[in-house]
């Protein structure tokens, strides 16, 4: 299999992945919120294809959870089909999308993943938390790629003391332990704020410690581009520093960018996941992916409820994915930069 | 601080009964010990016989911050004060009744208000110095001292006066109080005797707050209590050994307590306690949580553990909204949702739509009881049964917004009279998972209604200054434990000027015409000796209480302990401290083993 393959599955399982969550209000059965409070920590629901005498259906179906704990019992008289491309009734769990990708017939329930200790649909709650952790990466990678790009271009372009002191800057930046400085930076910002500005505040904290790595590759491009000949020439025809920068140097430097973004966002959506793990990130009821991680800090969860250990094994394809990009991108600009 | 005094024990209240049972009590259990021990007058105690020796482990959550029995203010602290001291009439947590502890007998005058306490003969501090009566006017001396600060002054305050002592002769002490007091005897629980060898010099040089802290050498310290320091090493262990001179023995006549060594581990958090327990690495676990209960309760048996559920205890959580006056505070923003909080129908709609069952079901898995007033259903002695047990219904709460002028918009969303949107912020202790959870419930429930609510975990200090200094919060979720199960132990809770007054703080004068009545009636209650006559005033308190709703009762949790099965005599009960109550008593089943977990020495 040759280098193309990863390149190809990698963007493949990615944009699956994205596209899933990107449609979560499609994908996920039920509202991200809906307490089913009879089924406080309910097992994955199995999907069956064969009834309890042996006949096989096409289309396939789950049993009725009659008390819905943990220790569900399944009621093997009452069969609830699955049905894939339905609209929702409203019903007692709710649902913000009138069509969704499958859902049960009343009063049949299916959670994929199991539910959390106040009943609620874990699969649902991946696939929305996956909007607001795969969006902070994404924020926080542009972030600090643009202010990578931004610093590291003055840094090499302009050298001397400009270059002495961002590089000094963000020397200081890598040599931080990048986790307890958020803890600290975090910590010093307030506790009493909306889900949507908590949000803000992850990402934008994230994203600003994470700069200097992309800045220090960015200055290397610019440094070694702008003694390059063409840029020489059009210097001496008079070009202006910006046209330089603008129209021949940073052309050069997308290519890293491109190869950081994949390094970075996996790396941001980590970030995020630790955050919210420590409950510095988004609050209740909205989900991340370290929201729902969280819950494993209890003893309890971590010894009896193994579907709740669910959402991090499905981090594992998607940094696979990005790792596999940034392999090929990086194959890419080693031809484009040399 | 709430106060911990005094439990009730059925009909004991009535005046001249009161003073016979004492003195039938002391009689009973006091003089059938007499015979084997000479002149030293031992307590007997009925349990059953055990096998001295062994060693028993216990994990704390938290280090003891002191070993002075008058400064402890923390449970750590207590929970070691209470091995290593002992008091001068004790209730007994098992059947929550008054039993003679340092005082064999005493005597309640007529009216009340005089209390003469005859101490044992042949007591001694763990030092081996013996104890006198001047010990107890020292020990009272320090716990009325207004410069000490001790938390347990206010408790010993009667009347608005201090308790007057008066010394008859070297073993007897009497008490005056400025008037009746409900709880009686109870008053004398958990005040330790401390000695005055070993601490006249540092409280007359001024020192007193500095004595015995953790730094303390075991050497310094002597008390009453089963047990006498050995041992500190900080951030790990706490060992105390053996106290050679405890007045105690059991029916045999076998010197108490059984156990040669007590030791406190100190682990972080109660996930570790539950995990070393559950290794064996401790004996006695208590405030296990409902979830951990299960986990624990699961392989009890090949672990050789014994998990009990003693059923609903005393303490109950809450929510409750801000209705401090904040005239003098700038917080706009509370200010304006006030005109809400204030109104009851709008606290009556709240409770109306609160589920309690679910709490009872997702936060403690069944293991606990709704509540809708102020006394658990632990407390049977005290319930008002009359107290009505409304189900959850959005349709009344809806009825009940509308009529208090209410709307709902297009969006379902609640909106106030003046066209404002109905929404606010809910503070829970973020260390505390259950809080949290019932937080996430309300806040779905409330859902239902059009209200918007954000709950906000903080840490707990932070949110203990916001609850009483700042007043910077729309609505808590908090439990109180009462350390007890009379209703004095929650004066201060009720009472418009007490401390604790959660709600509506450092009131001067009542706020409300149902404050002035709950006022009155506790100040009454205070004083009146009938048992029936009080139960009927405190039932009407808690009808005011559940009518006006300053406080919307949530739940109250059982209370879950465990034990090694190789321990003898354990009986725990629902009154802190749960398990080790009778730690003079437990012992280690010498079992082959048994001796090989617990490192048993004969």
């Amino acid at each position: 299999m040759n280098r193309r393959f990863y390149f190809r599955f990698g963007l493949l399982l990615l944009a699956l992945f994205h596209g899933v969550v990107l449609c979560a209000g499609f994908f996920a059965p039920y509202d991200f919120s809906a307490q089913n409070r009879e089924a406080p920590f309910a097992r994955p629901t199995q999907v069956h294809f064969l009834d309890a005498r042996g006949h096989f259906h096409l289309r396939p179906f789950v049993y009725r959870c009659l008390d819905g704990s943990a220790s569900c019992e399944t009621e093997r008289s009452q069969a609830c089909p699955i049905r894939f491309l339905a609209s929702t009734v409203p019903d007692r769990l709710g649902g913000n999308s009138s069509w969704h990708f499958f859902r049960v017939d009343s009063p049949g329930q299916m959670f994929l993943m199991g539910t959390d200790s106040l009943g609620r649909d874990q699969f649902s709650r991946f696939l929305y938390g996956g909007r607001i952790t795969l969006l902070a990466g994404w924020l926080a990678a542009s972030l600090s790629l643009v202010l990578g790009a931004f610093i590291g271009s003055i840094a090499g372009f302009y050298g001397k003391a400009w270059d002495q002191v961002l590089m000094r800057g963000s020397e200081l930046f890598l040599a931080l332990p990048w986790l307890y400085l958020l803890f600290a930076v975090r910590a010093f910002l307030p506790l009493q704020i909306t889900p949507a500005k908590a949000f803000l505040l992850v990402v934008a904290v994230i994203g600003f410690v994470g700069w200097a790595r992309p800045a220090r590759l960015v200055r290397g491009v610019v440094l070694s581009a702008k003694e390059r000949n063409y840029v020489l020439a059009a210097r001496g025809f008079g070009a202006s520093e910006f046209y330089l920068l603008r129209r021949h140097i940073l052309p050069q430097v997308f290519g890293l960018l491109l190869t950081q973004a994949a390094l970075l966002v996996p790396q941001f959506v980590l970030a995020e996941v630790t955050l919210s793990f420590l409950g510095l990130g988004v609050g209740e009821p909205a989900p991340s992916w370290g929201n729902l991680l969280a819950s494993l800090q209890q003893y309890h969860v971590l010894a009896s409820y193994w579907w709740m250990y669910l959402p991090a094994l499905a981090l594992i394809p998607l940094f696979m994915g990005y790792q596999l990009l940034a392999d090929a991108l990086q194959e890419r600009t080693k031809v484009v930069v040399v | 601080m709430l106060t911990r005094l005094a439990l009730m024990r059925r009909g004991s209240l009535a005046g001249n009964y009161l003073r016979l049972l004492g003195i039938a009590l002391a009689a009973a259990m006091f003089l059938p010990g007499l015979g084997q021990a000479g002149h030293d007058e031992f307590l007997r105690t009925t349990a059953e016989a055990g096998v001295p020796g062994g060693r028993l482990v216990i994990s704390l959550r938290a280090e003891p911050k002191t070993l002075n029995p008058v400064l402890a203010m923390d449970e750590f602290s207590r929970d070691v004060i209470r091995c290593l001291n002992a008091d001068l009439i004790h209730i007994n947590r098992g059947s929550q009744g008054v039993e003679p502890a340092l005082a064999k007998s005493w005597k309640i005058s007529a009216d009340g208000r005089h209390y003469t306490l005859q101490l044992r003969r042949g007591l001694r501090f763990s030092d081996g110095h013996p104890v006198s009566a001047d010990d107890v006017l020292f020990s009272f001396q320090v716990y009325l001292d207004e410069k000490i600060n001790s938390s347990q002054r206010d408790l010993l305050i009667i009347g608005g006066q201090p308790i007057h002592l008066e010394k008859l002769d070297a073993n007897s002490v009497r008490f005056d109080l400025a008037q009746p007091y409900a709880a009686a005897e109870r008053i004398f629980d958990s005040v330790m005797i401390v000695p005055r060898h070993l601490l006249q010099s540092a409280y007359g040089e001024g020192k007193f707050s500095q004595a015995w802290g953790l730094n303390a050498a075991p050497n310094e310290l002597a008390g009453l209590g089963p047990f006498r320091l050995k041992e500190y090493v900080p951030g790990q262990r706490m060992i105390l050994e053996r106290n050679p001179y405890f007045w105690k023995e059991d029916r045999k006549g076998t010197r108490l307590p059984y156990l040669h060594e007590l030791q406190f581990l100190f682990v972080p958090n109660q996930d570790a306690q539950v995990i070393r327990f559950q290794a064996g690495d401790t004996d006695v676990l208590d405030r296990i949580s409902a979830d951990n209960y299960e986990v624990l309760e699961r392989d009890q048996k090949q672990r050789g553990l014994r998990l009990q559920d003693l059923g609903p205890g005393l303490e109950y959580n809450f929510l409750f909204f801000n209705l401090n006056n904040l005239s003098a505070k700038s917080l706009p923003s509370v200010s304006r949702k006030q005109a809400w909080f204030g109104d009851v129908r709008f606290r009556q709609a709240v409770s109306s739509a609160i589920d309690r069952e679910g709490i009872a079901r997702l936060v403690y898995k069944g293991r606990a009881r709704p509540l809708w007033g102020p006394v658990t259903p632990g407390n049977r002695l005290w319930l008002n049964p009359a107290i009505p047990q409304l189900p959850r219904s959005l349709s009344r709460a809806r009825e009940l917004l509308k009529s208090a002028g209410f709307s709902w918009n297009s969006n379902g969303s609640l909106m106030d009279a003046r066209g404002q949107a109905v929404e606010f912020t809910m503070i829970a202790s973020s260390s505390n998972a259950e809080r949290l959870k019932m937080a996430a419930i309300i806040q779905d429930d409330l859902k239902g209604l059009g209200i918007s609510v954000q709950v906000v975990p903080l840490e707990y200090r932070a949110l203990v200054d916001r609850v009483f200094k700042t007043f910077d919060y729309d609505a808590c979720i908090l439990r109180i434990a009462s350390g007890d199960a009379d209703p004095n132990s929650d004066m201060n809770v009720w009472v418009s000027n007490g401390s604790t007054h959660l709600w509506n703080l450092g009131q001067s004068h009542p706020s409300t015409p149902w404050e002035a009545r709950i006022d009155a009636l506790m100040a009454q209650q205070a004083t009146t000796l009938k048992y029936q006559v009080r139960k009927r005033i405190y039932d009407e308190v808690q009808k005011i209480v559940a009518e006006n709703l300053p406080i919307i009762f949530l739940a109250s949790g059982n209370i879950l302990v465990g034990a090694k099965e190789a321990i003898g005599n354990f009986q725990p009960a629902i009154l802190d401290p749960y398990t080790i109550w009778n730690i003079d008593e437990l012992y280690i089943r010498p079992s082959v083993q048994a001796r090989k977990a617990n490192g048993w020495t004969p």
